[in-house]
């Protein structure tokens, strides 16, 4: 009996990381459902943008207020795992603050976790009050509604009660250290959680020790229920953020990759040898389909984005498009992106590893045409990103999408066209008249 | 004016240091063959030896890149390719930023390798070798905002070339709330110039605009062709035209001269 509370850790211990990986699994497959990209090139640069961006938050504070809040979260969450590393030691040995032996040091962490999960305390309400007293305009957009909005709060809710848990567990420690219990030798500092000593006056040290382990159990419990959140939840961007900004775009932001199913076609086009009667060869695969429809004819980058996009639309409030009062938004673009992937991998789930059409795709089913044709192809929303995703690449492909396989463009597009195609100019001028500036006066 | 092709210098056994790709909107868009002309004279001043493709040239492709057509950009970019190689050219400078951003980065993949530079970097760097002098007070005390057009600016990063230019002009530079890295897109882009916006409440180049006259210009100053016509409807659509001029820098430049 002795051993029950190490063994219920351990147990708990391993439901909840054993249901975190496989969700993990599940998130690696659905991801490699996108189309192959080569990212194995200037790894030098890939490590320093992930450690600028990622870990160094630069992209945070072009938005002051928000960044530093950010980063202060950030910094607690971070830290807060070497309490956690103590925490499993501890339960899963029965030991208590096995770190204490540092002395002076251990003090200083512990001082440290305890201003910092303040300043997290105030950071979350400060966050809350944002979205839901304040109601920033990004907050409150029409794809801001029902999920994404409730899940916003919910991590704030959660970080609330882990930290106030964590200091309750603290200050009843500190109690029972004071009223020299065994085994709560003393160890540590606690400049916030002293403030919360009177509540335990005239308590038993039973009583105290009762709060100090339900707090210690909860805190626990709370952060494994917390990481498996992370997988339904926006949230996730606090893991994947670091291989989103690895695996980032490195070329000049003007740069569209040329789509290389069509580069063949018109190599063989250009081709004064090629055979325009040849049949394909027997074995030949079927042509590649231009552009995207759906999820799996985009890059595995743009749908590993999908998955790390936090919705805090600083892409959507900079987006001309959306400032104008038109429906593109290319937050949406992303959350549409990872839903519909959600629900192919789902169907993948259902139907034992193979997919099955459901008749649906990202295209009109979730993404709109209107949306796709109203960008300006500007980057402000990649730019804006804080963790190095490319809206812009998805809605670039859908439109090649549009034009190449369904010759849908607008017909004031398709005019332009015929007009390069015809004169070498988007206007209805001959190509012969390219040089008549010249002659004219002024 | 002294506009040179590259058929007849080639006649001529002669190769021009730097190809100036004029552009569609540069070749035949009323306002936008003000800025060629006057990007021309400075070139004239400078004493620059350069050409340009004339009839040979032909779109770089990028609205039917933006609009989805990958098929035509590129039957147009191997196209021009195939021109410039055959002249050997070397060196490229263009006034339209999707010229230029096409060229510089979209050609190498497809064969087309040049140094591509943009007319303000390419003017600010013959200001610095002193070719070019600015001197005159045309513009002192000048109130002049400068709008960066997304495929100069985001796009490629060129944001200082053009300011220190409009500085070199001792005019005042005042800046918009949202400048550089967060400027806000004139509307043109990803082939919108040549289709009606998408409903909303508000035109971007309006939005623009709005924000240009924050600043209390007299001035804006634009480096795109396409910049310059969205920025100019704009003020047309403020009645504010008798106030508010939109130029091109290499126009600013040329004024400056007496060109």
């Amino acid at each position: 009996m002795e051993y029950l509370p190490n063994i219920l850790f351990g147990i708990l211990l391993v439901i909840g990381i054993g249901y975190f990986s496989r969700n993990v699994k599940k998130l690696r497959r659905n991801i490699f459902l996108g189309r192959d990209a080569d990212l194995s090139d200037n790894k030098p640069q890939r490590w320093k943008n992930m450690a600028r961006i990622a870990l160094g938050q630069s992209q945070m504070v072009v938005r002051p207020i928000a960044g530093i809040m950010h980063i202060i979260v950030y910094i607690g969450f971070v830290i807060i795992n070497i309490e956690v590393l103590e925490i499993i030691i501890d339960g899963l040995l029965g030991t208590h603050r096995i770190f204490a032996f540092m002395g002076g040091f251990y003090d200083f962490l512990i001082a440290s976790f305890e201003i910092l999960a303040l300043l997290v305390i105030v950071a979350v309400v400060v966050f809350w009050l944002r979205r839901n007293a304040l109601k920033l305009a990004r907050f409150v957009k029409p794809e801001m509604k029902g999920w994404p909005k409730s899940d916003a709060n919910w991590i704030l809710y959660i970080e609330l009660i882990l930290m106030g848990l964590f200091l309750t567990m603290n200050a009843a420690d500190y109690q029972l250290q004071q009223m020299g219990v065994a085994h709560y030798e003393e160890a540590g500092m606690f400049p916030v959680s002293q403030f919360i000593l009177p509540v335990f006056e005239g308590m038993s040290a039973s009583s105290v020790i009762l709060i100090e382990r339900i707090a210690w159990w909860l805190h626990i419990a709370g952060i494994l229920f917390f990481l498996n959140y992370l997988y339904y939840s926006k949230h996730l961007h606090i893991l994947l953020a670091f291989p989103n900004t690895y695996f980032g775009n490195l070329k000049p932001k003007g740069e569209f990759a040329n789509n290389e199913a069509v580069t063949k076609e018109v190599k063989l086009m250009m081709d004064p040898n090629a055979d325009p009667f040849a049949a394909p060869a027997e074995d030949t695969a079927p042509p590649e389909k231009f552009g995207a429809s759906d999820v799996q004819d985009l890059k595995w980058v743009q749908l590993l984005s999908a998955y790390t996009c936090t919705e805090c639309g600083r892409c959507t409030s900079e987006c001309p498009a959306n400032q104008t009062g038109k429906k593109l938004s290319p937050r949406k673009i992303m959350m549409d992106t990872r839903d519909r992937l959600e629900e192919v991998g789902k169907n993948i789930d259902k139907n034992k590893g193979e997919f099955v059409d459901d008749g649906k795709q990202l295209l009109d089913d979730y993404i709109s045409r209107e949306e796709l044709w109203a960008c300006t192809s500007c980057n402000a929303c990649v730019e804006a990103c804080p963790v190095s995703i490319d809206p812009l690449s998805i809605i670039m492909n859908m439109r090649q999408y549009l034009v190449m396989e369904q010759s849908a463009a607008p017909a004031e597009l398709n005019a332009m066209m015929g007009n390069i195609e015809n004169n070498g100019a988007p206007w209805p001028f001959n190509q012969m008249d390219r040089l008549n500036w010249a002659e004219e006066a002024g | 004016m002294n506009v040179p092709t590259m058929a007849s210098l080639f006649a001529e056994g002669k190769q021009p240091e730097i190809l100036f790709w004029v552009g569609c909107a540069g070749s035949f868009d009323d306002r936008a063959k003000k800025i060629t002309k006057a990007f021309v004279k400075l070139l004239n001043k400078a004493g620059v030896s350069f050409a340009v493709l004339g009839t040979e040239e032909s779109c770089s492709g990028d609205p039917a890149k933006r609009a989805g057509n990958e098929f035509l950009f590129q039957m147009q970019a191997v196209t021009n390719i195939e021109v410039m190689n055959g002249y050997g050219i070397k060196k490229v400078v263009t006034a339209c930023p999707h010229c230029f951003n096409t060229l510089k980065n979209e050609y190498p993949g497809l064969g087309g390798n040049y140094d591509v530079v943009h007319h303000t970097q390419f003017l600010k760097q013959l200001v610095e070798e002193g070719k070019i002098g600015l001197k005159g007070g045309t513009y002192k005390g000048k109130r002049i905002t400068y709008h960066d057009p997304c495929y100069l600016g985001r796009a490629n990063d060129v944001y200082e070339a053009p300011r220190e230019l409009i500085r070199k002009l001792d005019a005042e530079l005042v800046e918009m709330k949202s400048c550089r890295q967060r400027g806000l897109c004139c509307g043109a882009g990803g082939a919108q110039m040549f289709k009606e916006a998408e409903k909303g409440d508000k035109e971007v180049n309006i939005e623009r605009t709005e924000q240009a006259m924050e600043t209390q210009p007299e001035i804006i100053a634009a480096a795109c062709p396409f910049c310059n016509t969205m920025m100019t409807d704009g003020v047309k659509n403020k009645e504010k035209e008798a106030s508010i001029a939109v130029m091109d820098i290499a126009e600013l430049m040329s004024e400056a001269e007496d060109l």
